[in-house]
């Protein structure tokens, strides 16, 4: 067991956000939560993430807590971004001598090798979003949170991305929750699929994502089609 | 956990050799289209502009002085001026006068900048006493520095310790002012990913909110300059003689006592000369870099 949720609920003192929300992610699993805007997702996150406590109920993480990646990739403007992934390896207690190759490595792994001494503005959204994804695999926790990190991207980049982020995964096998407000990237993505109520955010349904439906493209479609009709009669709840 | 998910248990393994070097080649050819050369030319007419718009000026002026002025004592034209200060630059009064106002701006802004920037952390790292002091602050940037001249003058006489309490009083509100709402500006999302990188509260003010908060900051430097010079030539004005040397507003005072309209402007010309070149020399350079580094390059109308 990796995360593990239980009756976790959230309000801002009006409203419920989230409502009891339980749910258990096993070690080495991707789970792709996803819901309409405004349904709690980024919410649900930050309290995984210890960004902002619940309400109600409890959420466990392994003691190395999580690592982050946020939606715009969130790089420090005055850093390049190699100094950026160096940031977040000195924070982590990664001595000096060991930084700039280890920052190398990481941009390597992302395919940034030769970007390293560019600052953010230099970069495209596409390897904004990779030197991010580089930091928070720096920061080398055992969970890996991503609030929508492809959201801003064009179909193109986005697409490599995925491809990106799945073989690092299955190369290094770390728990990812992966929210998302795109029907295809969950399924493209997640071991499984978590869905999300609006108003409040319930656990409204699960799906568990048969490896095989991955290179079959016709039942991939099919899968799509069920949960996006699933997420769109959430939405039309909420018509009246 | 994971099996120890160290960096080198990357990937490269030989079955996914052939995949990954697609999406590599394919990765390369977006990151490469992103490669636009940024054009570095020297804008023509940010030189030209101006100096002609200064010397279009001047020769109005000029021509004013020529048919429109039947005295030549109240409205001197900028060539008399010229010749005033060539005569004042020669027997060292204006070497002087230029020379012992700016050292004594640029100590006093520097004091100010002292005693301003750890006052500003303070302020920024404990809302309580920011909250107790800070609309004094605010009240002190806005009252004139003049006003504490008098009070210089009972407590310091008649020398240079009035002069730079002056410059002080008047500079180091801006500075800790700005260095606020340089803190206050700084993105929420910067705090979260220092608190999701694990820094501590004195790493995450040191890495990532103070380099955040550098524009506000220099923003306030560069009003603190102004506020130090404003201050430093009302001082000098009212405060003269004793053993406060003699600066630019000395000079000015002395041409008012000789009714020298010709050194008044010379003097006046001289203190609006030396603040246009710390602004070009010192804060513009500075400015530029600085924006220019976060992709915030100034746009083209400055
Ligand atoms: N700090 C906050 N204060 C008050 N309301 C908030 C706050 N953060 C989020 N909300 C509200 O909670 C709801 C869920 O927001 P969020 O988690 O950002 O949604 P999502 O990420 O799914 O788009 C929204 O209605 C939003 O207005
Ligand atoms: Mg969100």
């Amino acid at each position: 067991m990796s995360i593990l949720i239980e009756k976790l609920s959230k309000d801002y003192g009006g409203a419920p956000v989230l409502s009891s929300i339980s749910t258990s992610i096993a070690q080495g699993e991707f789970v792709a939560v996803l819901g309409a805007s405004g349904c709690g997702k980024s919410t649900l996150l930050n309290i995984v993430a210890g960004l902002e406590p619940p309400t109600a109920g409890a959420v466990t993480v392994p003691a190395g807590g999580a690592a982050f990646m946020f939606q715009d990739a969130a790089l420090l403007p005055w850093l390049t971004a190699r100094a950026n992934i160096e940031l977040a390896l000195q924070l982590r207690g990664v001595p000096r001598a060991q930084r700039k190759d280890q920052a190398q490595q990481l941009l390597e792994l992302v395919h940034l090798g030769d970007a390293g001494s560019k600052r953010p503005h230099e970069l495209s959204g596409g390897m904004r979003q990779r030197a991010s994804l580089a930091r928070a695999l720096g920061q080398d926790k055992p969970v890996l949170l991503m609030d929508e990190p492809f959201a801003a991207l064009d179909a193109i980049t986005r697409d490599l991305l995925h491809e990106e982020l799945e073989r690092i995964w299955l190369a290094q096998r770390r728990t990812v929750l992966f929210v998302t407000h795109n029907v295809r990237e969950a399924v493209r993505l997640g071991q499984r699929v978590l869905l999300l109520s609006s108003r409040p955010g319930r656990l409204a349904a699960q799906w568990d994502i048969d490896p095989l439906v991955r290179t079959d493209p016709a039942a991939q479609a099919a899968l799509t089609q069920e949960i996006t009709q699933a997420l769109r009669e959430e939405i039309r709840h909420h018509a009246h | 956990m994971p099996t120890s998910p160290t960096l080198s248990g990357a990937p490269r393994t030989q079955s996914q050799a052939p995949e990954t070097d697609t999406l590599r080649e394919l990765e390369a050819g977006l990151d490469s289209l992103q490669d636009a050369p940024v054009a570095t030319r020297i804008n023509a007419g940010r030189i030209l502009l101006p100096v002609g718009t200064v010397l279009g000026l001047l020769s109005l002026w000029q021509l004013a002085a020529w048919f429109g002025s039947p005295r030549e004592d109240l409205f001197p034209g900028p060539l008399q001026v010229l010749g005033t200060a060539g005569e004042l630059a020669a027997d060292g009064r204006l070497g002087e006068a230029v020379g012992t106002s700016l050292q004594r701006g640029v100590l006093g802004f520097l004091l100010a900048l002292a005693i301003g920037t750890p006052l500003g952390l303070l302020l920024a790292g404990v809302p309580t006493l920011r909250r107790g002091i800070g609309p004094l602050i605010s009240g002190l940037q806005v009252l004139p520095s003049v006003a504490w001249v008098p009070a210089a003058i009972i407590w310091f006489g008649l020398t240079d310790a009035t002069v730079y309490f002056v410059v002080l009083m008047g500079a180091t509100p801006s500075i800790i002012n700005g260095l606020l709402s340089g803190v206050d500006t700084v993105p929420p999302q910067y705090r979260r990913l220092g608190t999701v990188l694990g820094a501590s509260r004195l790493q995450g003010l040191l890495r990532i909110v103070l380099p955040a908060a550098l524009p506000g900051y220099l923003a306030g430097l560069k009003q603190g300059w102004a506020f130090s010079w404003r201050s430093l030539m009302a001082a000098e004005i009212i405060a003269v003689g004793g053993s406060i040397g003699f600066g630019l507003g000395s000079l000015l005072q002395q041409g008012r006592d000789l009714s020298q309209m010709a050194m008044v402007v010379s003097a006046i010309l001289a203190i609006l000369i030396v603040g246009i070149a710390i602004e070009l020399l010192v804060f513009s350079p500075l400015e530029r870099r600085l924006l220019r580094r976060r992709g915030l390059a100034a746009g083209a109308s400055r």
